[in-house]
């Protein structure tokens, strides 16, 4: 028995890639199916869910309502549509303001002396080792009416002899932003850096060489070759930020609501696990879409782990 | 042109800072006058600062001291990107993410040049380098040698004055290093443009160049053609870099016009009329060279001097050669026997502990100042 397997290739390949067939049917595909069939469902008025096929979950998502305030049978109410609006624009403004952010950083790590760069990277990791939820805790410290920021803003304003009002910086849409644009960092630094630090310095050296100064060289050799590293990093980037709910929870509280907040609230709170299903499937097509047409574009970063 | 020498360094000095804060020399005053239209090697093992001179006249290093002469025009501090030269790198250095034709076309493009000639240039390149049909493929998807031709190709497609090869052909296999050898030489003479080409391969630089300059820790121990580099080496480094030599220890007994008699202790006898080099002394310790191609063996005793009776320790049968090694009085001589007459029987071969009799032909023999 053993002695044949040792013979065969391809059963060796079947039984190496079983545990991981097992992992993913048991915990992706059936609990996608689950998913799916629940939101053809029906919510019971205690909170239960019966199964029937109906896409009144989907039609209320985009819009169609059947609550309306002048006692119409079904009307228009954007207020999902705009969530999932929300939650897109939020995912894109954050992805590129963590590619401006990143970017810079990962080529001064990159270029800076080898001794110096694994202190840089470690320093970019550290945050990582504290928990999400505490360092978003964190940034609501800094961001409240008598947070540190306004302090420190009251001091200098106080001193310049400038009447000052505390600004109201928690739970707006830009708090949500600073927050995600925070947590999600590493995870652009991490693979830009890596795709640059692969370049080899002849490279450089070769694009002067042939004429190129250091706009052209950064433009025509360093951008296209660290692409995969973008690449990779917005997948690793906007994918999560598209689903998360704790960020845009503590720092946006009730007037920031994203696909994720609303999708936990009817699960946990509105105990509607029809709507909910709905609103998951439909992020997750959402995300899905954007992320293919990405990577058609510019391809799946796969480079910076085949070179 | 404007000046008669395409490259000049004068006095260069190019210290490096260590990692433990000291200073080191990697360019050690050396001074150089490379002509247009030479095929000019620089030949050393690594560290001897061959690299670090190229790099100094691509502009990718400055110099500490001296200075370095393009067309007649000092470089002081000029960018790569200014300078009328262009490299071939050693691993090649092509832009993965460019076709072949965009490889060729960066160079041009960053010139200005129109659309219409750079198709021109590039399709002219291609061809020199033998590569037409290639221009759309990644560097990846080429073998070796083609990717070294497109690195060569982006080089010339520039038409500079000089071209520098920073052992462009060290990771090709053998084989076709020595046809690539061949083909280098044929377009640098077709083309007239100046190389300066860097390698550790002695043999390379025979091949190829119209004049070596031999170097060793950050200094030019000889500049000269590749004749005068193998038959009369400046002193006991280069006679030992470059072939293979045997060496005695001796002292000059007595000196005339151009013939001097050494005693080599040793062999505790005189070797007599031998050719000198200038700057020696009577008295002056000094060292002894020969060839081991260049010693005769027979098996008898034919002429008096300069003869001497040994041991053969050792033969290697190595197809165009057999090397016999000759024990002598103590000291092992290498002597290259050619193989002229095809044969199989060993008796006809050199064996192990036989006594021959080994001549040190005057004239083949140098008296080298030591080290």
């Amino acid at each position: 028995m053993l002695q044949r397997l040792r013979e065969n290739k391809s059963a060796q390949g079947t039984l190496l890639a079983l545990p991981t067939t097992v992992w993913l049917f048991v915990l992706l595909i059936i609990p996608l199916i689950l998913t799916l069939i629940v939101s053809f469902g029906r919510r019971s008025p205690d909170g239960n869910v019966i199964y029937t096929f109906t896409l009144d979950n989907y039609t209320r998502l985009f819009g169609y309502s059947t609550n309306c305030p002048d006692g119409q049978a079904s009307c228009y109410d954007p207020l999902y549509v705009n969530i999932l609006g929300r939650s897109l624009s939020l995912a894109f403004n954050t992805t590129l303001f963590v590619i401006t952010l990143a970017y810079p950083l990962a080529y001064f790590i990159a270029r800076a002396h080898p001794k110096q760069r694994n202190m840089y990277l470690f320093m970019v990791l550290i945050p990582l080792w504290t928990n999400f939820v505490i360092r978003v805790y964190a940034w609501m410290m800094l961001l409240r009416k008598e947070g540190a920021i306004n302090i420190i803003l009251g001091w200098i304003m106080n001193l310049l002899h400038i009447p000052f009002t505390p600004l109201e910086m928690l739970y707006t849409p830009g708090a949500v932003l600073v927050g995600m644009v925070y947590e999600f960092l590493p995870f652009m630094i991490l693979p830009i850096y890596t795709s640059l630090e692969k370049i080899d310095v002849s490279l450089y050296e070769a694009a002067a060489d042939l004429g190129a100064n250091a706009v052209k060289t950064f433009l025509r050799v360093t951008l296209p070759l660290s692409m995969p590293g973008v690449v990779a990093g917005t997948i690793l980037v906007f994918i999560p930020v598209m689903g998360t709910f704790i960020v845009s929870d503590i720092l946006g509280g009730r007037q920031v609501i994203l696909v994720g907040n609303l999708i936990q609230r009817q699960f946990l709170d509105a105990r509607d696990p029809t709507f909910g299903s709905a609103a998951s499937l439909i992020l997750m097509i959402m995300t899905l879409v954007v992320t293919y047409f990405y990577t058609r574009k510019f391809g799946f970063g796969e480079e910076i782990v085949v070179a | 042109m404007a000046s008669e020498f395409a490259v000049e360094m004068r006095d260069v000095v190019k210290r490096f800072i260590t990692p433990e804060g000291g200073e080191i020399a990697a360019v050690d005053h050396v001074t150089m006058q490379i002509k247009n239209g030479e095929f000019f090697s620089m030949l050393g093992s690594s560290g001897c600062g061959k690299t670090t001179s190229l790099r100094m006249v691509a502009g990718f290093e400055w110099t500490t001291e001296g200075e370095v002469y393009i067309e007649g025009k000092a470089m002081g501090h000029t960018p790569p990107f200014q300078r009328k030269v262009n490299t071939v790198f050693q691993n090649y250095a092509l832009f993965q993410h460019l076709t072949v034709y965009q490889n060729l076309a960066f160079g041009l493009e960053m010139e200005g040049a129109k659309e219409d000639e750079i198709k021109k240039r590039v399709r002219h390149a291609l061809e020199m380098v033998q590569l037409t049909g290639m221009d759309r493929r990644k560097p990846k998807q080429l073998s070796g040698g083609q990717q070294q031709r497109v690195a060569l190709a982006r080089a010339l497609v520039k038409t500079p004055d000089v071209l520098l090869l920073d052992e462009p052909l060290g990771a090709l296999d053998l084989k076709l290093r020595k046809e690539m050898q061949l083909e280098l030489k044929a377009l640098q003479q077709q083309l007239g443009i100046t190389f300066i080409y860097v390698t550790h391969d002695q043999e390379e630089a025979l091949t190829m160049s119209d004049r070596i300059a031999v170097m060793s820790k950050g200094q030019v121990q000889q500049m000269g053609t590749p004749v005068e580099i193998y038959e009369r080496p400046a002193n006991k480094f280069v006679a030992d870099f470059i072939g293979e030599s045997n060496f005695f220890e001796g002292k000059i007994k007595s000196l005339s016009k151009d013939e001097a008699s050494v005693f080599v202790p040793a062999l505790n006898t005189e070797l007599v009329g031998m050719p000198i080099s200038k700057g020696l002394v009577k008295g002056e310790e000094i060292v002894v060279c020969i060839r081991p191609e260049k010693v005769r063996i027979t098996e008898k005793n034919a002429v008096n001097q300069n003869m001497f009776r040994g041991k053969v320790a050792n033969t290697v049968y190595i197809g165009a050669d057999t090397h016999v090694f000759v024990d002598l009085q103590g000291i092992r001589l290498k002597v290259w026997e050619q193989n002229r007459i095809s044969r199989l029987d060993p008796k006809s071969f050199y064996a192990v502990g036989q006594e021959v009799w080994l001549m040190l032909m005057p004239e083949n023999t140098l008296v080298l100042k030591r080290d």
